[in-house]
This record gives C-alpha cells, sequence and structure tokens, in this order.
C-alpha cells in the first residue's frame, strides 16, 4: 500500500527499559509479605485453612495472566497476525514469566506432599481414613452441610464448620475416595510437574527465538515460531482444563463440572489482556513504544477483551443453566454455597451479583461502541475494572470453601495477592531488564506499524 | 453552439448523470478527493479497486450510522425475544382466542417464567435480529439492490474493479457547472474525464 502509515519508524521510538530495575525488590519484599501472612496466621486450623486457600486464590490469578500471554502469542502465531507484532514482545515476557510461578507453586507442592489436607481435603493420606475406620465411626457417607435432602450430619457442627468432603474424624468420605486414583499427592505432583514444564518450555521458546530474531533478523524464526504452534496450542488447551481441575475444582472435591477449565481459561484471558492494555500504556507513560503502538493497536486489544468479557458470560452460564436446570444436590450445592441462588442467598450473593453484572452486563455494555475501544482513558479504566473482577472472579470460586466467611478480604488474601504478585513483577522485570520490549525485526513488522482499522 | 443545437432537439440530448475523473493510482485519488472535498463539493463518490487507507478521512466521509441500527434491533430482538418467552409460557390473556393463548408448561418444578431457561432463547432473537437488522440497514444505507447505475454505461468505468481509481462528481450537486468540474478534475490530474448521462428513466 502506498499510503504512508500514521506511525513514524521504529527506529525514533525507544523501547527498552530507560532504568535499571532490580527485580530482588519485589521479589524479597512479596515473599517477605508472603512469609509474613503466614505467620500470622498460624495461631488456628481455621486460619491454616484460610491462608492456603487464599494463597490458591493468589497463585491461580498470577497464573492466570501468564496462562491468558501464552495463549495470545501462540494464537498470533498460528494465525500468522500481522497487527499484533508491536505488543507481542510484553506478552511473551508475560508468557516466559513461569520461573517465578514454579517457586510460587512450591509451597502448594510441598502441602499436598505433606498430607496435612488443610489445603486438600483429598490430599490426607489413605490410613487416616482406615483408622478412623476401624474406629467405627459413623463415616460414611458424609453429609453435606449445603444438602438439605441428606439426614443430619454425624460430626455435628465441628465437622460443618471444618469443611464438606470430609468428617469431624479426618477422614475421607466414599465418593472423595472414588476419585482417589487421580486425586493423591504423588498423581497431583507429577501432573504439575508436567503442567508447569510444558508452560515453562512453550513461554521460554517463544520468548526466546522471538529475542533471538532481534539480533539476526531471520525471518526463518518466524516460521520456525509458527510451526509447533498449533502443537503447543493443543496442549496448552489440554494442560490448562486439567490444570484448573486439580488446582481449584479440587478444592471441593464432591463437585465436578466438565466446563470449568474453560471457564478458568475465559477468565484468564481477559485477566491477561488488561494486563497487557494497562502494560502498554504505562511503558508508553514511561516514554517507550510511543510511536509503534497506537490507538488502532489498543482498539484490537480493546476488542478482543470485549470478545473475551462475552466468552466468559457466556461460559459461566452455560455451567450455570446447566446445574440450575438438572437440580441435582451434588451439583446445586456449589453454587449454593457461593450464595447464586435466590431462594437461598447467603453471605456470598452479593459477591455473585457483583461479578454477574462487574464481570459481564457493565464491560460488555461499555466496551460495545467502537469509541470507547478507541479512547485511552475508557478502554484503561474498563481494563482496570476487569482485572480486579477477575481477581474477585477467582475469590469467589476459591474462598467460600473457607471455614467460616471469608468476605470481606482480610489479611490473608491481601497479604497472598499482594506478595505472589510482587513475586510476579519482579520475574517481569528480570524478563524486561535488557530486552528489547519491541520485536524490531520481525518481518511482519511494518505490516503492524501501518495497522490501521477499517 | 452545440448546446444550442441539442437543447431544440430535447430527447437527443440525455440528462448528464456527473463527470467521471480517471486516476492512475491510489495516491493520485486520495489527494483528488481531499481537493473536491476542499472545493465545497458534497454530491461524489471515490471507486477504488481496493480499500484505499486514509480515503475515508481525505473524503470527509462521516461513520456508518449502521452499529446503531445494529443495536436497535438487537434490543428489539432482547426484548421481542423476553415478550416471546413470556407469551408462550407464563401469559394467560383471557382476551386472546384460546389457540393463541400461552401455555404454561410446567419443566422439572420451574417457575414458569423463569429468567435462566429463557436466556438461550432471548439470545438467540438478539443475535437473529441484529443480524438482520445489519444485513438490511447495510442494503438500506446503499439503497439496494440496485439494478442499473449510470456509471455502468461508461465502458471505461469497467476497470474500477481492477486497476483504475474513480471520482464521480453528480450533477445534482449544487456547486456543480459542467465546464468548470471538468476543468477542475483536469486540474487535480485525472487521467480522463468523462460525462456521463443519465440512463432511460
Amino acid at each position: 500500500m502506498t499510503h504512508q502509515p500514521h506511525n513514524t519508524q521504529p527506529g525514533q521510538d525507544r523501547h527498552t527499559l530507560p532504568f535499571p530495575v532490580s527485580p530482588a525488590i519485589p521479589a524479597v519484599a512479596g515473599g517477605f509479605l508472603v512469609a509474613a501472612v503466614f505467620l500470622l496466621s498460624r495461631g488456628s486450623a481455621d486460619g491454616m485453612r484460610r491462608f492456603w486457600l487464599a494463597y490458591v486464590q493468589a497463585f491461580a490469578f498470577v497464573l492466570s495472566l501468564s496462562l491468558g500471554a501464552l495463549f495470545f502469542v501462540l494464537i498470533q502465531h498460528l494465525t500468522r497476525a500481522g497487527w499484533s507484532v508491536v505488543v507481542r514482545r510484553p506478552a511473551e515476557i508475560l508468557a516466559a514469566n513461569f520461573g517465578v510461578l514454579i517457586v510460587a507453586f512450591l509451597p502448594i507442592a510441598g502441602t499436598v506432599a505433606g498430607g496435612s489436607g488443610l489445603l486438600y481435603r483429598w490430599a490426607r493420606p489413605l490410613h487416616v481414613t482406615q483408622e478412623a475406620h476401624a474406629r467405627g465411626s459413623p463415616l460414611l457417607p458424609a453429609a453435606r452441610a449445603a444438602e438439605p435432602t441428606e439426614p443430619p450430619r454425624a460430626g455435628g457442627s465441628a465437622a460443618q464448620a471444618d469443611g464438606h468432603d470430609h468428617d469431624a474424624h479426618g477422614g475421607l468420605d466414599e465418593l472423595t475416595l472414588k476419585k482417589r486414583p487421580w486425586l493423591n499427592g504423588p498423581f497431583f505432583l507429577a501432573r504439575w510437574a508436567a503442567y508447569l514444564a510444558i508452560w515453562a518450555v512453550c513461554g521460554w521458546f517463544l520468548l526466546a527465538r522471538s529475542t533471538e530474531q532481534d539480533a539476526s533478523g531471520d525471518p526463518r524464526l518466524t516460521l520456525r515460531l509458527q510451526y509447533p504452534s498449533g502443537a503447543m496450542t493443543l496442549l496448552f488447551g489440554l494442560t490448562v482444563t486439567f490444570a484448573a481441575f486439580d488446582l481449584l475444582m479440587s478444592l471441593d472435591a464432591h463437585w465436578f463440572s466438565t466446563i470449568f477449565g474453560v471457564y478458568y481459561f475465559a477468565g484468564s484471558v481477559v485477566g491477561f489482556l488488561a494486563v497487557l492494555i494497562l502494560g502498554l500504556m504505562l511503558l508508553q507513560r514511561l516514554g517507550l513504544l510511543r510511536a509503534s503502538v497506537t490507538v488502532e493497536h489498543y482498539h484490537d486489544l480493546g476488542k478482543l477483551l470485549f470478545a473475551f468479557v462475552f466468552f466468559w458470560g457466556y461460559i459461566a452460564f452455560s455451567q450455570y443453566m446447566l446445574i440450575w436446570y438438572g437440580n441435582l444436590p451434588e451439583e446445586t450445592a456449589w453454587f449454593a454455597r457461593r450464595g447464586a441462588s435466590t431462594a437461598e442467598p447467603n453471605a456470598w450473593s452479593a459477591v455473585a451479583l457483583v461479578l454477574l453484572l462487574g464481570h459481564f452486563v457493565l464491560p460488555f455494555a461499555g466496551l460495545l461502541s467502537r469509541h470507547a475501544k478507541r479512547s485511552r482513558a475508557m478502554l484503561g479504566g474498563w481494563a482496570a475494572w476487569l482485572l480486579a473482577m477477575h481477581w474477585l472472579d477467582l475469590y469467589w470460586l476459591v474462598m467460600p470453601e473457607a471455614p467460616a466467611a471469608a468476605w470481606p478480604p482480610a489479611l490473608a488474601e491481601i497479604g497472598c495477592s499482594a506478595g505472589l504478585i510482587g513475586l510476579f513483577i519482579a520475574g517481569l522485570l528480570r524478563l524486561a531488564s535488557g530486552r528489547s520490549l519491541l520485536a524490531a525485526r520481525d518481518p511482519r513488522l511494518p505490516e503492524s506499524l501501518a495497522f490501521h482499522n477499517p | 453552439m452545440s448546446v444550442e443545437v441539442s437543447t431544440s432537439r430535447p430527447p437527443a440530448e440525455p440528462v448528464l448523470y456527473g463527470l467521471l475523473a480517471e486516476f492512475d493510482d491510489p495516491a493520485a485519488l486520495a489527494r483528488a478527493a481531499a481537493a473536491v472535498r476542499q472545493k465545497g463539493y458534497t454530491r461524489w463518490d471515490a471507486h477504488s479497486p481496493f480499500p484505499v487507507h486514509g480515503l475515508d478521512e481525505a473524503m470527509g466521509a462521516r461513520r456508518t450510522r449502521l452499529p446503531l441500527i445494529a443495536l436497535i434491533a438487537g434490543l428489539c430482538g432482547l426484548i421481542g425475544g423476553l415478550k416471546l418467552a413470556w407469551y408462550t409460557n407464563a401469559s394467560d390473556l383471557a382476551f386472546m382466542p384460546s389457540f393463541l393463548r400461552g401455555y404454561p408448561f410446567m419443566i422439572s418444578g420451574k417457575p414458569v417464567f423463569s429468567l435462566p431457561a429463557n436466556i438461550p432463547v432471548v439470545f438467540e432473537t438478539t443475535v437473529l435480529l441484529a443480524a438482520l437488522g445489519t444485513v438490511l440497514g447495510m442494503l438500506g444505507l446503499n439503497r439496494l439492490p440496485r439494478l442499473h447505475h449510470p456509471l455502468f454505461a461508461s465502458e471505461r468505468f469497467a476497470r474500477a474493479t481492477t486497476d483504475r481509481f474513480f471520482i464521480v462528481i453528480e450533477a445534482r450537486d449544487p456547486r456543480f457547472d459542467r465546464r468548470a468540474a471538468a476543468e477542475f478534475l483536469r486540474s487535480l490530474g485525472a487521467a480522463a474525464v468523462e460525462e456521463v448521462a443519465e440512463g432511460p428513466p
């Protein structure tokens, strides 16, 4: 096309961080914060339970940002996208941030290996259950607090306050025992080792080959990135689904929903796109990528954000409606505990309503118009709002499993999230420092610079 | 002189539709479009075999109202879908003849008008009406379908879909003057300027 693009050339643009930033500061601060919250929560079993749930929620949050980024980068290569080259490097850095995520997973691995069952009830060793049997306790089946059709619980109020998939004697109920072939410590740890290894290798590959092109300018690297992206996308889909089952769904080992992995994925992409939009705005404020990233690229990221807001709503409703229609107690209990019921609302009902409106209805209407997606203030505002909603969504998934009402967020949740976000930022800084934040010699860069929405 | 001759025989002189100017490349087209706009013409158009970046801005083309039509049609589908679900399942309108009354189906103990159950229906009607509204709105805004256009009479214009770029100033433009407009288009670097007649009524 002979028409000159609106952009100036990338040569005039700064695209490395202008000052050396030490990743040690947020890493140490984040680690210290999590450790402090852990020590403060040690007082009681309930406190520890809440700490571990808060930790899993925070981990699921930071993990989702990298997973969303991995998906985004893979799709760009898979579709040979030209428009996105100027925004791809920050996404690649997010997608390669699995080093700190592996570190952040270690405490979860530790508590599963330790067999305390504080976080995952199913992680208790089998002999605890067998001993309970031997004592002749009225163990099986365990009743669930949320199910009025079940007979009164044998364990009484202690068990009710404590959880729903084990009894007062610490054993596992029959349903959970049936799932032991999948939900057991060693297999869980082996699976997570595989998930994290796959993600880390994919993320590293995408960033390393792309950075290599900065130096060599070799267009064959673009093809080398493209060829495996199909297989990597398949692996991504499988690992994310099972990781969501393991990390979040198994917190309530009774409940099952085959769409749950897609639900986590949809929210992850919303969270990632929000971070990418806000991150690009921050980088431009710091004087980077000013001429490269234009309103046209924000417009397209806004379209994706809008699409995934709707996708999240679509998936959330699909999950809800089937369970609502079927009306089977073992499925509805999960929603009932989360207040998604007009018949018996609870403390979580307000959160569920906020999610319905704030994670779907309002941003859908707000991002619908072209004007909103092209306005920096409006797009940035919705991105920040949706990032908060994504955090709240995970909170609503995880924290109702806590023994006492874990609303509003308190020390455990705020501390864990802030700490892991600090660690996550440290990883990003380590990957970003000294690296070009623009894929400056990508063969499709001119197409991206000239990109123009019709 | 020739004008006088032709006015003496009105049926022989066809009504002028406009002036067609041919350009060799998209950059010339965009420059010419900006100049035509600046000159104050309002009833004119540009034709190109492919979308030309910046041409809309050069022409000063307003953004289409199509999104608004799609939104209104979609909202009609939303409200209509809700009404349909309510009417067929939950209404009891005594004044309607019996074969047009709703029938309260009891399904797994849910209320007869139950929002979660109706959302798939409402979603589909919203999408359906938004899509129909968009397609029909697009046709309407483009005055389509239209079986003939005066420009089709020009042999030169056939290349508008392959490798030539055109600007047409219509005769009904208030500023239109046959000779001045032709002069003006030539001054913009048009490779050829042609008078196009209005087709038979």
